[in-house]
């Protein structure tokens, strides 16, 4: 009897719950209504992509499709893994990416303690407007503007080292040059933007640190190093470690532009060799399976550094 | 206010500090003021004196050269398009789904919420985005340009965070009113998010226009490049001529693939930064929204 009443009670409140969560859902209908082009938009073309990434596990035929093509568990990543190409591409990455750590991540930092230096309010503006606007030009048109600066044939590079006395050097067709004309790319378009961030961790500094600091006989350098800097301490540590979670990311489409056949061994990295093996040559699994790896270790990657930021007394990314 | 520091030791801190600020100014500036000069310098004088910046004879041969076959105004036009419709989708998609994600009681919104971040952490990468895209019929439509980057997670998320921050009383006011959500969006948040909008049509209309590899993933029909398909062609591949020499008389003589290249990039590129001053108050601030909190 008392299990009964008990059991009828029970259905009862969960049907109460069902229906004042139907009665919040009919009030939200326009808001549900609202959120469903873009669900679907991340269903269809983030999270279908995602389960799309099980090929790399299926010897993937474009007339099969992906229920009809033949499951090989881990064989197209061995095969990467014994590769040549694995080596080269693993190597470049690394390389690259140690490159844009060492010379891209300060020089933005460096350049927004300067501008935040300057006390001429106009000149500090014009400076700024002029350093962002490279970031709004396409990779086409710096990679263009590199080709132009840079090749043997009539090249203000090469006509000025003429001029000099030295040789014509072949910058865009050889493997020595592909890494050092990548890095200066990077900072030429970028630097400037780079500041933002910032400038905006700079603006928010007590102006009455540094007057106790100047009371107290600080030089500028002093003020620079005891008060400046340790207030973006924690925006620089923010973004060294998004930038960690990219490590391998090495801008797909600028070394896309920059690749030729003549600097392909010192500039091919995991993004392009996937385009390459994938939509150029039609190996499917193949280069999904090299992707995969390389998004596993960006997020290792990733997670580790978090830890250790956390490690460190800082607050990480999540 | 910092106070004025007047010793010597100062003074030649500013000193330096200008010069070199300036000299990272000429080296952003220079590149651009060589390729707007080469491109309307006389041919003979480009051949002549290798480092211009300041031509003495003008000369339009390289952009009668361009605009000689229809080429480039075919692909500027598909790059208008494809960046006024692209930046128009991209602003309502992201808008009507960071609205209901700004209301904190929503059923739902918390996993919404998880799916949107889980996909900037990891991504199905090129191949099977390929794949879906082509799965859809979308290869060699304008839709695959479109369509694969209609919401960026990132904007949504800062958008989603300046919505919060917009005062309830208002929503509510509207809603006594009888206004359904719908109606609030578009007349009372929408309005009162113009910094924001401004900054992300920057962002988004200056990404389309400057897609490219897109176009070379998914369109092979080379009447539908988008310009700066070309431009890669044109400057980097050296191939693919833009110019129709039937359109000269006989005498004229084809000017020098560098100056062709200059006036490609220029015309390719003067577009989009004409977006720039119109923008440019808003961005700083824009870009700034997203470090708030993520």
């Amino acid at each position: 009897m008392g299990l009964i009443a008990e059991a009828a009670s029970e259905l009862n409140s969960r049907q109460r719950l069902r229906s004042a969560a139907v009665k919040r859902l009919l009030k939200n209908r326009w808001l549900y209504l609202m959120l469903l082009p873009g669900v679907l938009y991340f269903i269809l073309f983030k999270y279908l992509p995602m389960w799309g990434v099980l090929i790399a596990f299926q010897d993937y035929s474009p007339f099969s499709g992906f229920l009809g093509s033949a499951w090989v568990g881990f064989d197209n990543f061995l095969q990467f893994f014994r590769d040549d190409s694995f080596g080269i591409v693993f190597r470049n990455t690394i390389i690259l990416a140690v490159y844009n750590l060492v010379f891209f991540f300060p020089l933005p930092i460096v350049i927004a303690l300067m501008l935040n230096e300057l006390r001429i309010e106009m000149y500090k503006r014009f400076i700024q407007t002029l350093i962002y606007i490279p970031h709004f030009i396409s990779w086409v048109v710096v990679v263009g503007i590199a080709y132009i600066f840079f090749t043997p044939e009539g090249g203000l590079v090469n006509n000025l080292l003429v001029q000099l006395g030295g040789q014509k050097i072949n910058f865009l067709l050889s493997n020595e040059w592909i890494r050092p004309l990548i890095i200066g790319e990077v900072l030429w378009k970028e630097t400037g933007w780079g500041t933002i961030l910032f400038l905006a961790a700079l603006s928010g500094v007590d102006p009455q640190q540094y007057e106790a600091a100047r009371i107290d006989g600080a030089s500028r350098w002093q003020q620079l190093w005891h008060v400046t800097l340790p207030a973006i301490k924690s925006t620089v540590i923010i973004l060294l470690i998004l930038r960690l979670g990219n490590f391998l990311d090495s801008g797909f489409e600028q070394i896309f532009l920059m690749l030729n056949a003549m600097n392909r061994d010192a500039g091919e990295v995991f993004d392009t060799f996937v385009y390459t093996s994938g939509v150029q040559q039609g190996h499917f699994s193949y280069a999904t399976a090299a992707n995969l790896f390389k998004s596993a270790v960006g997020i290792v990657l990733v997670v580790g550094a978090n830890y250790l930021a956390k490690k460190a007394g800082e607050e990480g990314i999540y | 206010m910092r106070m004025k520091d007047r010793t010597f030791g100062s003074r030649v801190f500013d000193s330096v500090n200008i010069a070199l600020l300036f000299l990272f100014g000429m080296i952003t500036l220079v590149p651009f003021i060589y390729i707007v000069a080469g491109s309307f310098t006389s041919p003979e004088e480009f051949i002549s004196k290798p480092f211009l910046l300041f031509p003495t004879h003008f000369s339009l041969d390289g952009y009668r050269y361009v605009f000689s076959s229809n080429i480039m105004f075919r692909s500027l036009g598909v790059t208008v398009f494809i960046t006024v419709a692209g930046t128009l989708i991209n602003l309502i998609f992201t808008s009507l789904m960071a609205y209901p994600l700004a209301k904190k009681d929503l059923d739902g919104r918390r996993t919404i919420m998880l799916m949107v971040t889980f996909s900037m952490l990891f991504s199905g990468g090129m191949i099977p985005t390929f794949l879906v895209v082509k799965e859809l019929g979308l290869l060699n439509s304008y839709w695959s340009l479109l369509l694969p980057n209609a919401i960026s997670a990132f904007n949504l998320i800062v958008l989603k965070n300046f919505f919060q921050q917009l005062p309830e009383g208002l929503e509510e006011a509207a809603k006594i009113d009888g206004c359904n959500d719908m109606r609030i969006l578009w007349q009372i948040v929408i309005p009162l998010s113009l910094p924001a909008m401004a900054t992300f049509t920057l962002f988004y209309a200056v990404g389309h226009w400057n897609a490219f590899f897109h176009a070379v993933l998914y369109i092979n029909d080379n009447t539908k490049w988008p310009v700066q398909v070309w431009l890669r062609q044109i400057v980097i591949l050296s191939q693919g001529g833009v110019g129709d020499s039937d359109a000269f008389d006989s005498s004229y003589v084809t000017p020098p693939a560098q100056i062709v290249k200059m006036a490609v990039i220029v015309v390719s590129t003067i577009p989009i930064l004409c977006v720039y001053p119109f923008l440019q108050k808003h961005f700083a601030k824009g870009a700034m929204l997203g470090s708030v909190k993520g």
